[in-house]
């Protein structure tokens, strides 16, 4: 291989925490996780984010010894765990269903970890008060699941499984059934915890939002593998695959083919004839290559406006406005026919009455340093999976 | 002032051309569900009322059958007749055993079956209602057949089941009888209670440390314990009660049924009324108490 791929082997560092290496999972014949590779460093904040069926789960699912891996290796603070059951793995999990124990009050449900340890009576019962505390229920100790709301339910899932101080806390989807206030401020909350207790997190979701405002570092999974793996500003920025790109925001994405150079950009020339400048160093001696740029990053600007030299620029119609508050979004087709999606700040135009509409001619235009573009090959250098050839 | 009257005067005569089928539905509604509801639980309650009357009966000669006076001769001597107290004895003992064994069997037959996906579950899931669908006396008479032909020369079991287990017939195989029938109940019943039951449960004990066995003691058993119970509950009654297959395995064995059977031929004694209604108020007062309980519970 001659580029490094996002899912080579990470150079061991001291402070890992949790590590997947080649691991497979397979359901019948297909690969629910497909070859992952990675490394968790202590006291992260690490998502695995995704859509449904991508594997995301599975994955935690083995780190947390629910199950198996058909093949590769699970290792948790540099200890081979692949085959331990997980009441002998110092991890904890928080579900997407909570999974309170309806029978036991919410005291018992948080103290069941210590229990099993043998943790004195006491003790017990000065931590359980300390971490209700933590996770804001104090005095809920003598409730039963069922008389608290869903997102008490999921402090105490989170208590319960915090109280254990396990090396990891896996938490799968655990907003998801809240509704979008309540997600709002446990995200907040779980960051706030996961600062205080410095805990290492790893956090399934399929909400890109939610993954990007807490994460650290983000693996975004497609097809039971990650496609690409930073932290969240790199990820949104030099998205490298298609599916990254259009998964984490918008994404406009043009095609060309590299037809010379100036200066540091090389020249990239789209279907119409345009040219595009991109920073030479993204293009990596490709000559067919996507072009892409985040809506907010493009300004609209009238026909006859000036727009700076180094700029990029297309022409084309609007041909559809939505007005969001914050926003306009704008949809622009170029001259070839491609939309493109404009984001535009609601600021001086909506001020003086002027939003562009639909059938107005305009010149969109960005500067080059914002473009990123995409290392498609992604999917095609993986080594070839006969149970997955579906594309 | 005849402009306004007008309507006031049309209006009762357009309620009165309504009211007759209203005042019907009224009636049905008021009377007829309540009356019929009476009928009903009477159907279901008079035999119950009758034997429980009859137990104060003073009656005269060998056959309880016609009211003589009240008196509480049978409740002060309830066992007080050859052969009940044995007979008694023999049916709560029977009753207890098959209703331990079978909750034992029947609950983790019924957690294989819907937790474990195995060879020949389909077949086992069918075949566990074929005691309940069988006629009780087709059951009964190829359980005789079974038994006896343990103990018979070339019998089938001969050799295999050790002399004296299966026969001569008594207690024990009136036991593995009541045991075999009373699964399939037990099965049925905790299987539905397991349907419901959440697996991450379990998965989030073993997160928190439990091994497989504390899980189960922990988790899983508190919870399917309602199914559990209403199942060993069904078993219980179901062997006090049987007569059909015990009569043919009981050899010279009584059980409480079997000795009314046996008696009834030459009297009806007032103590088969009054251990009937001890056994009619102690399922009352278990029901009760269970409701009891789970209202306390629910608060």
């Amino acid at each position: 291989m001659v580029e490094p791929h996002p899912q080579e082997f990470v150079e061991p560092v001291s402070e890992i925490d949790v590590r997947l290496v080649d691991v497979v999972k397979r359901f019948g014949d297909s690969n629910a996780v497909d070859h992952i590779s990675l490394d968790v460093k202590d006291g992260e904040f690490f998502s695995l984010l995704g859509p449904s069926g991508c594997g995301k789960t599975t994955t935690l699912r083995m780190i947390g010894g629910f199950e198996q891996p058909t093949s590769g290796l699970i290792e948790l603070q540099g200890q081979d765990v692949t085959w331990l059951p997980s009441y002998k793995r110092n991890v904890n999990t928080v579900f997407q269903s909570y999974a309170l124990f309806p029978h036991l009050t919410i005291e018992e449900n948080v103290a069941f970890g210590l229990r099993r340890k043998k943790v004195k009576d006491a003790e017990v019962k000065s931590r359980v008060t300390d971490m209700l505390k933590l996770v804001e229920l104090p005095g809920f100790e003598r409730r039963k699941p069922n008389q608290i709301s869903g997102g008490q339910a999921q402090r105490v899932a989170l208590a319960r499984a915090l109280i254990n101080r396990p090396a990891v806390l896996l938490l799968d989807e655990p907003l998801g059934a809240l509704d979008l206030k309540l997600r709002k401020q446990m995200q907040v909350e779980l960051k706030r915890i996961q600062r205080e207790v410095g805990i290492t997190f790893i956090y399934v979701t399929h909400d890109q939002e939610e993954a990007m405002t807490m994460s650290d570092r983000i693996a975004v999974m497609n097809r039971g593998q990650y496609e690409q793996l930073g932290d969240p500003e790199s990820l949104y920025e030099r998205p490298q695959t298609r599916f990254v790109a259009g998964f984490l925001g918008v994404s406009n994405l043009l095609a060309g083919t590299v037809d010379g150079s100036a200066d540091s950009f090389v020249l990239v020339k789209l279907a119409d004839d345009t040219r595009l400048r991109v920073p030479a160093g993204l293009v990596e001696g490709k000559t067919e290559i996507e072009v892409g740029i985040r809506p907010e990053k493009i300004r609209m600007n009238g026909t006859d406006d000036t727009i700076p030299a180094a700029a990029n620029q297309l022409e084309g119609v609007v041909s559809d406005v939505s007005y969001v508050g914050v926003s306009t979004q704008y949809i622009v087709a170029s001259k070839s026919g491609i939309p493109m999606t404009v984001y535009e700040q609601n600021v001086e135009r909506t001020s003086q009455g002027s939003l562009y509409r639909r059938g107005d001619a305009v010149r969109v235009s960005w500067l080059p340093e914002h473009t990123f573009v995409i290392r498609d090959a992604a999917a095609a250098t993986r080594e070839p999976v006969p149970a997955k050839e579906i594309h | 002032m005849t402009a306004v009257s007008q309507p006031l005067a049309d209006a009762p005569a357009r309620t009165a051309s309504r009211r007759p089928p209203r005042r019907i539905f009224h009636a049905i509604d008021h009377w007829a569900l309540p009356a019929f509801t009476l009928l009903a639980i009477g159907y279901l309650l008079i035999p119950i009322a009758v034997m429980i009357v009859f137990s104060f009966n003073d009656y005269q000669g060998k056959f309880n059958f016609v009211w003589h006076g009240f008196t509480l001769q049978g409740w002060l001597h309830p066992f007080d007749w050859p052969g009940l107290p044995d007979a008694i004895k023999t049916s709560l003992l029977i009753a207890f055993l098959s209703t331990v064994g079978s909750s034992i069997l029947g609950t983790f037959i019924g957690l294989a079956l819907t937790r474990y996906n195995f060879r020949g579950r389909g077949a086992i899931n069918g075949l566990i209602f074929l005691p309940m669908a069988t006629p009780e006396i087709v059951m009964g008479a190829s359980l005789l057949t079974l038994f006896v032909s343990s103990g018979l020369q070339g019998g089938m079991l001969n050799g295999v089941v050790p002399k004296g287990v299966l026969f001569p017939l008594g207690f024990t195989t009136i036991l593995i009888a009541h045991i075999m029938f009373n699964i399939s109940y037990v099965v049925v019943t905790v299987k539905a209670r397991i349907a419901g039951f959440d697996r991450r449960l379990e998965e989030a004990a073993m997160d928190l440390g439990a091994d497989e066995l504390t899980t189960f003691w922990k988790i899983t058993f508190p919870l399917i314990f309602p199914g559990v119970l209403a199942a060993s509950l069904l078993a219980f009654s179901l062997s006090i009660d049987d007569f059909i297959i015990t009569s043919f395995v009981s050899g010279t064995t009584n059980t409480f049924p079997i000795w009314v059977y046996s008696i009834i031929k030459n009297a009806l004694p007032v103590q088969i009324n009054v251990v009937g209604s001890m056994v009619f108020l102690g399922a009352v007062a278990i029901v009760g108490l269970s409701n009891i309980r789970q209202a306390r519970a629910n608060r």
